[in-house]
C-alpha cells in the first residue's frame, strides 16, 4: 500500500518537475535529524548556524596567512613555529585546529594529503574538494608524488625534492607557498589573490596571470 | 587481505586523479553541520567522539566503502554512533526511517540554506 | 597531564610492525619502517581508545617522523632526498 501510494506521488510529482525521490542516505540524514531534534540533542537553529559558519571558511584566509608571511618575515617565523595562533592573529577562529605551516623552498615543494581518510584544515580553509579525499589520490600520492603532480600540471624538477605529509592523526597542514617572481611593489590583497586552495594543499604553485601574447613577426 | 583495513589505503595501486569539483547537496552540508556538533567542535554539548565516527566508516564493508559517497560514509556512520551511544535506538531509528518515507518529503521541498520543520513542510 | 616524551628531535626512530583489530591511525605502509623525528607535537589522547568510547588517557606522545621514500617504497622513482613526514603515536615507536 506505502509502496504504491509513494510511487504515485513520485510520478505526480516527477510530472510537476519538483520530485527526486529520497536516496537510502538523504532518508538517514532526515531521520537522524528529526530524532536528535526530538530527543533535545541539537536544535535545526544550532544545525543552520554551524552551516552557515563552515560556509564562512575558505582558502581566501590560507592566502591571507600566505600573504601576510610574504611581506611579513616575522609573522612567517611565527606562522611557521605555530601555524593556529598565526591564523588567530589575523582574526580567524580555529577552534580545535593543531596547524602546521610547511614552507616551500628552492629546496623542497611540499604536498598535504590524508591517506586513511580526508583530514583537512576545515575550521580555517573551509571543506576540501572531492578529490582530496578520493581512493587514486590518497592512494598514489604518498607512494609516486611527482608522477601525481605531474598529472595536476606540476612538474617539480628534480633538484627539488618533495615532502608529502600525512595528516594522519592529530595535526592539519598547509603548505606555505613561495612567492612568485615579478611580484614587487604589490600589496597583501594583490598577492593574496595569487595564492589559490591548491596552492595551500601543494598540487599547484602561485602563478602570475599570463599577459596577451604578442604576434610572432614572420620573417621574410 | 584482513591485516590491512579497506580505507588503509597509501601506496595501494589506483587510477589517475579525477579532480572533480563537489557543490555540495544541502543534506550533506547538514550531515557535515550534525557531525560538528555532536563532536563538540563548535562548543555544544559532545555526545560523540570524531575517532568513533572514523571507526564506523572503517567498518563498512569495503564494496560500500568504495561506492559510498563521501557524506553517506558520513551519515551512516554518524547514525550507527548515535545508536552505538545510546542517543536512540534501533527500533526508534525505524520507526522514524519509516515515518520520513511515508510523508513522501522531497529534497527539492527545501530551500537552500534551511531544514524543513517537523511537519516536513519546506520552509 | 600526559606522558613525557622519551624520543627527542634526530632521534631515529623504528615503527612497530603489527596489524592489530580496532581503530588505528598509523597508516599500515608506514609500519616496520626507521625515520627520523623532525617534531614532538605534544601529547593526545589514545584515538584507538577513543574510538572504543573511553577516555584514551593519559595522553600519548605524538612525534611526526620523517622517512626517505627511498626506504618506504621498493623501486620508488623520484629524487633520493624525497621524503614523507608521518605522525606516529609513542606506543607505536619500537623501544
Amino acid at each position: 500500500m506505502k509502496a504504491a501510494r509513494n510511487a504515485k506521488a513520485a510520478r505526480d510529482a516527477k510530472a510537476a518537475g519538483r520530485y527526486e525521490p529520497y536516496s537510502y542516505f538523504q532518508l538517514m540524514e532526515a531521520s537522524l535529524r528529526e530524532l536528535l531534534v526530538e530527543k533535545g540533542v541539537v536544535t535545526e537553529d544550532a544545525i543552520a548556524g554551524a552551516m552557515a559558519a563552515m560556509r564562512a571558511r575558505g582558502p581566501e584566509r590560507g592566502a591571507a596567512m600566505v600573504a601576510r608571511a610574504w611581506l611579513d618575515p616575522d609573522y612567517k617565523a611565527r606562522m611557521l613555529a605555530n601555524g593556529s595562533a598565526a591564523a588567530e592573529e589575523l582574526g580567524f577562529e580555529v577552534p580545535g585546529l593543531r596547524l602546521i605551516v610547511v614552507e616551500n623552498t628552492p629546496g623542497a615543494h611540499n604536498v598535504i594529503v590524508c591517506t586513511l581518510c580526508s583530514c583537512y584544515p576545515r575550521m580555517l580553509l573551509g571543506l576540501p574538494p572531492e578529490w582530496y579525499k578520493s581512493r587514486p589520490y590518497r592512494s598514489r600520492v604518498v607512494r609516486e608524488p611527482r608522477k601525481v603532480l605531474a598529472e595536476f600540471g606540476l612538474k617539480v624538477p628534480s633538484t627539488m625534492a618533495i615532502r608529502v605529509h600525512d595528516s594522519n592523526a592529530d595535526m592539519r597542514y598547509m603548505v606555505l607557498p613561495m612567492r612568485p617572481a615579478g611580484t614587487d611593489g604589490w600589496n597583501e590583497q594583490r598577492l593574496a589573490g595569487l595564492v589559490t586552495r591548491d596552492c595551500l594543499i601543494g598540487v599547484a604553485v602561485p602563478r602570475l596571470p599570463k599577459s596577451p601574447k604578442k604576434p610572432k613577426s614572420r620573417k621574410s | 587481505m584482513i591485516e590491512r583495513s579497506h580505507h588503509d589505503m597509501g601506496g595501494q595501486p589506483a587510477g589517475k586523479v579525477k579532480r572533480t569539483e563537489h557543490a555540495y547537496d544541502e543534506w550533506e552540508l547538514r550531515v557535515d553541520a550534525m557531525m560538528m556538533l555532536l563532536t563538540g567542535v563548535t562548543g555544544m554539548n559532545k555526545r560523540m567522539t570524531v575517532d568513533e565516527l572514523r571507526k564506523n566508516i572503517e567498518s563498512l564493508p569495503p564494496a560500500d566503502y568504495d561506492k559510498m559517497g563521501y557524506y553517506d560514509r558520513w551519515v551512516i556512520s554518524l547514525t550507527q554512533t548515535m545508536i552505538q551511544r545510546g542517543v536512540f535506538t534501533t527500533d526508534e531509528l525505524a520507526r522514524k526511517l519509516a515515518e520520513v518515507e511515508n510523508r513522501g518529503q522531497t529534497p527539492n521541498s527545501r530551500k537552500s540554506g534551511s531544514a524543513p520543520d517537523l511537519k516536513g513542510n519546506g520552509v | 597531564m600526559g606522558s613525557d616524551p622519551i624520543f627527542r628531535v634526530g632521534d631515529r626512530v623504528r615503527v612497530r610492525k603489527a596489524a592489530p583489530l580496532g581503530h588505528v591511525r598509523t597508516p599500515f605502509y608506514i609500519r616496520g619502517h626507521a625515520g627520523v623525528v623532525e617534531r614532538i607535537c605534544g601529547a593526545f589522547p589514545n584515538p584507538e581508545e577513543l574510538a572504543q568510547q573511553r577516555d584514551g588517557l593519559p595522553a600519548q606522545p605524538l612525534y611526526r617522523v620523517r622517512f626517505r621514500q627511498n626506504d618506504v617504497w621498493p623501486g620508488y622513482r623520484g629524487s633520493t632526498a624525497d621524503v614523507i613526514e608521518v605522525e606516529i603515536f609513542q606506543h607505536w615507536i619500537e623501544t
